[in-house]
């Protein structure tokens, strides 16, 4: 394994106050395997006297089953029953950043990616260095010795349990030269396993963030400003203060907090404060002036482009028929069910915080800078996280506990409001997507174009400069598909509105876009959409693949029952192949979706079990903001507030779920995301069957179908 | 103005405010975290307990409401996972992030308290209440008539 490092961010403005930006692009992803050797093991392997081992996730939990896949990828070559061991969540530091991302960073579906070689290297040094201990010990050749269910197991049969070689063999030398497993041998990598976390998960013993609680511990209700960036011009918590359980109430720099001796005293207290606010730039933003603010930018701004192949101007020229069409994307809320919470002791220049967090070292050096103290003065410890998605990549409410809890000198627990959470997210952006194609006298596809306008994440929380490509707003632009003439553009305008990572990024927009006007081509040709895509995949058998064993298992060529309609989309993210199929009807009583059948190459598994349990949620997740979600903006207020007006997928409009897993040795892609980037175009592709009807603007609502 | 009720089977005197939902009184003032908080609207389903034993929202329950009453939170099914539910929940890996999972529980055994055999529509109308932002309904309803048919063959 070589080291090279120089693509990794080192710090990010997240961290500290300066910025050093180096993404792992696409393509450098092999970087990620260097990580592992490059420390002590130890790291990852803890092993007490008493032979416990504990073995490190350094990716938080937030349901995608890394505290399970993770330790199996150490496990394997470490040689521990996976029952027997204990895993913990990492405590920041650098041994333990996300190559793939540059910092200790969960998400991007990088978790097992990322650790599929560097955690197997781990395990394997800690084995080797146990096994030399043991050599030491007995005075025989390594080469004697071998390992089996936590022991190194001699010639002769003697026995040691790893405990008891575990403080010789942290003396010893990291080993350099690292042979792994060849896959056909594995015991518990790649076979369907049962998640660790779900015993205390089905008896009310896991802790989330919400559940934390440490001595003399109070509780924190913040107002913030109904316009997000507004600041607090002046107060008046006179009511407030006398109510009963109430503390204080503390203004700090995104609002005024109550802080009382139960959560329920200082929400009720929170109601009787009186503030005004200074509103900001932000009180004049409404959807239609970002929209506005969009089409201004497709003009004005920037053209960036994502890759261009052959000349689609001139084929564009020469085709026999073009057509072209606009494709827009709605704001959306993370809505994790766990509202946003955090707990925090600061004490004599230092300061401990607590909860689910998807960014430890954000939390780490956000809350440092905002208190004045040494990043290694903030501890930051990671619970069970209730949903991500995502929203807890940012740490402001990290940041309000803390601050809070300096103010008031004792613990306090900061828990939001489910009105607090929707109102104050880090929205998806809004996209408007300008397509255009070419068609041959014969309807082959010469020439296809296609443009994003949207808003910049990465610009927001990572300070990427301006009109610079951000990788994370090209996913899934650039279609598999064999078209000679193709161009993909990128304009990047900040419509005011702070914006978030939503889970599957900009797949979800892009995918839409692609895979609806592909569509579009396929009925411009009079083809039929699954033969159209299958023509054009010649040179791409993991996608045809993908394809073919969906449109199979819906039964693509065969008459559906009277009323029910499909589509059909296919992308490639996150390195993972897949295509889906979404059955629906269409009436009077609006859209229902009845079936989904996802095939999916997602490179080797580690966890077959969970791939499935995760294609099949990131369905849900996509097929919540298909059906209706939609954050919407008057007065620069956010107008959804709870579940009532930001409905979310239940039990009654659950579809059924097939999934096709693909058997694979290839490097495992990431799992967490890519279903969810496709149920829209499937849907979308679905309704036009059902209705004749082109909707190009997401959600696929009664509202926008009427208008489409 | 102490409010006294059983809580899993022991007799417990709070003295929260009378209008304090019973989840704020469970979860800070009991200390019993198990029962989530999710949208404070009853919208959710996060905080179902059971109010002499029907599914309740404890986030829209004022304690005074619990006055003499039996509650029963997710800790009551059982601590060690013996619960049928808790089983097939298991043997079907239900959870991901697991936060909605003991609002999904408890609304599923009060479901079964009743009807020993729910069809797909009964889960439906029971379990519809329960958000599970990860979508693990299909393995829920999987989970549900597991344990139904495990119940039964030992009833």
């Amino acid at each position: 394994m070589t080291i090279t490092r120089r693509d990794f961010l080192k710090t990010s403005a997240v961290i500290g106050g300066g910025l050093t930006l180096g993404f792992a692009f696409p393509g450098a992803v092999s970087q990620a395997n260097a990580a592992g050797t490059l420390h002590t093991p130890n790291a990852w392997v803890h092993i007490a006297d008493d032979n416990t081992i504990t073995l490190i996730s350094a990716r938080s939990e937030m349901g995608q089953g890394v505290y399970t896949a993770l330790p199996m990828l150490i496990a394997e070559e470490l040689g521990v029953d996976i029952r027997k061991i204990k895993v913990a969540i990492a405590l920041p530091g650098a041994v333990y950043s996300n190559a793939m991302l540059g910092a200790q960073i969960t998400g991007g579906s990088t978790s097992v990616r990322e650790g599929w070689e560097k955690l197997r290297i781990a395990g394997a040094q800690v084995r080797m260095m146990l096994v030399s201990a043991a050599a030491s010990k007995w005075g025989v050749a390594e080469s004697t010795l071998r390992v089996d269910n936590g022991m190194v197991i001699g010639a002769s049969g003697k026995r040691a349990t790893f405990g008891s070689l575990a403080e010789a063999a942290s003396g010893l030398p990291v080993p350099k030269e690292v042979v792994l497993k060849d896959p056909k041998n594995f015991k518990i990598v790649g076979k369907a396993t049962r998640r660790l976390d779900t015993p205390v998960k089905v008896n009310g013993t896991a802790i989330y963030g919400i559940d934390v609680k440490l001595p003399g511990m109070v509780y924190a209700s913040l107002e913030q400003c109904p316009v997000i960036g507004g600041t607090v011009v002046s107060f008046d918590a006179t009511k407030a203060k006398a109510m009963p359980g109430v503390i204080a109430v503390v203004q700090i720099d995104d609002g005024v907090a109550v802080v009382a001796n139960s959560y329920w005293r200082a929400k009720k207290a929170r109601e009787a404060l009186r503030v005004t606010w200074d509103e900001g730039a932000g009180a004049k933003l409404n959807n239609a002036v970002m929209m506005a603010g969009i089409r201004d930018a497709e003009k004005t701004s920037k053209i960036i482009s994502i890759k261009k192949t052959g000349d689609s101007a001139m084929a564009m020229k020469g085709a026999a028929k073009t057509l072209k069409a606009e494709y827009r994307s709605q704001l959306l809320a993370h809505a994790t069910l766990e509202p946003q919470n955090f707990t925090a002791d600061y004490k004599d220049g230092k300061c401990l915080v607590i909860g689910s967090t998807q960014f430890q070292q954000g939390a780490q050096g956000q809350v440092a800078k905002a208190l004045g103290l040494k990043t290694e003065d903030v501890t930051v410890q990671t619970t069970f996280i209730g949903g991500g998605f995502g929203r807890r990549l940012d740490v402001d409410f990290i940041v309000q506990a803390a601050q809070i809890s300096k103010a008031v000198g004792q613990p306090v627990k900061l828990v939001w409001s489910r009105e607090d959470d929707t109102t104050h997210d880090f929205y998806r952006p809004m996209a408007l997507h300008r397509m255009a194609a070419g068609l041959d006298a014969n309807g082959r596809p010469v020439a296809l174009n296609f443009q994003l306008t949207s808003q910049s994440v990465t610009q927001r929380a990572f300070g990427l400069p301006k009109d610079t490509l951000d990788p994370f707003m090209a996913e899934a632009a650039v279609v598999g598909y064999d078209i000679p003439n193709m161009t993909q553009d990128l304009v990047i305008h900040d419509s005011g509105l702070r914006v978030g990572y939503w889970r599957s990024v900009s797949h979800a927009l892009n995918a839409f876009a692609n895979e609806c006007f592909i569509d579009e081509m396929a009925v411009a040709a009079g083809k039929d959409s699954y033969a159209f895509r299958l023509s054009m995949l010649g040179s791409q058998p993991r996608f045809a693949n993908v394809l073919k064993l969906a449109a199979e298992r819906a039964g693509w060529t065969s008459p559906l029952p009277a009323g029910r309609f499909r589509g059909i989309a296919l992308m490639e993210g996150y390195d993972t192949y897949m295509a889906q199929v979404a059955e629906i009807s269409f009436s009077e009583d609006g859209l229902e979706v009845h079936r989904v059948v996802v095939a999916a190459d997602t490179g080797y598994m580690v966890n077959p079990d969970t791939v499935e349990a995760q294609l099949q949620s990131s369905v849900v997740f996509g097929l919540s903001a298909v059906l209706g979600g939609q954050i919407t903006l008057a007065n620069g207020r956010v107008q959804q507030s709870n579940f009532h007006d930001y409905p979310v997928v239940r039990m009654s409009e659950m579809p059924q779920i097939d999934v096709i897993l693909v058997a694979s040795t290839e490097k495992p892609g990431g799992v967490g995301e890519p279903a969810t980037a496709l149920i829209g175009p499937a849907v979308a592709n679905a309704l036009f069957a059902a209705t004749g009807k082109r909707v190009r603007t997401m959600p696929l609502s009664p509202e926008n179908i009427k208008n489409a | 103005m102490a409010t006294s009720f059983t809580l899993n089977g022991k007799p417990v005197s709070v003295t929260s405010e009378s209008d304090t939902p019973l989840l704020w009184v469970i979860r800070d003032e009991i200390g019993l975290t198990g029962t989530k908080f999710g949208c404070g609207a009853a919208l959710c389903g996060a905080c179902t307990i059971h109010l002499d034993g029907k599914p309740v929202r404890s986030c829209q329950t004022p304690v005074s409401a619990a006055a003499g009453k039996k509650i029963a939170t997710i800790e009551s099914l059982s601590t060690d996972n013996s619960h049928p539910l808790q089983k097939a929940w298991i043997a079907h890996d239900v959870p991901q992030c697991g936060y909605c999972q003991s609002g999904q529980l408890m609304s599923a055994s009060a479901l079964l308290e009743t009807n020993k055999n729910p069809s797909d529509a009964d889960i439906d109308a029971a379990m519809s209440g329960n958000i599970c932002r990860c979508g693990t309904y299909n393995r829920i309803r999987a989970a549900i008539k597991s344990a139904a048919a495990d119940m039964r063959s030992k009833a």
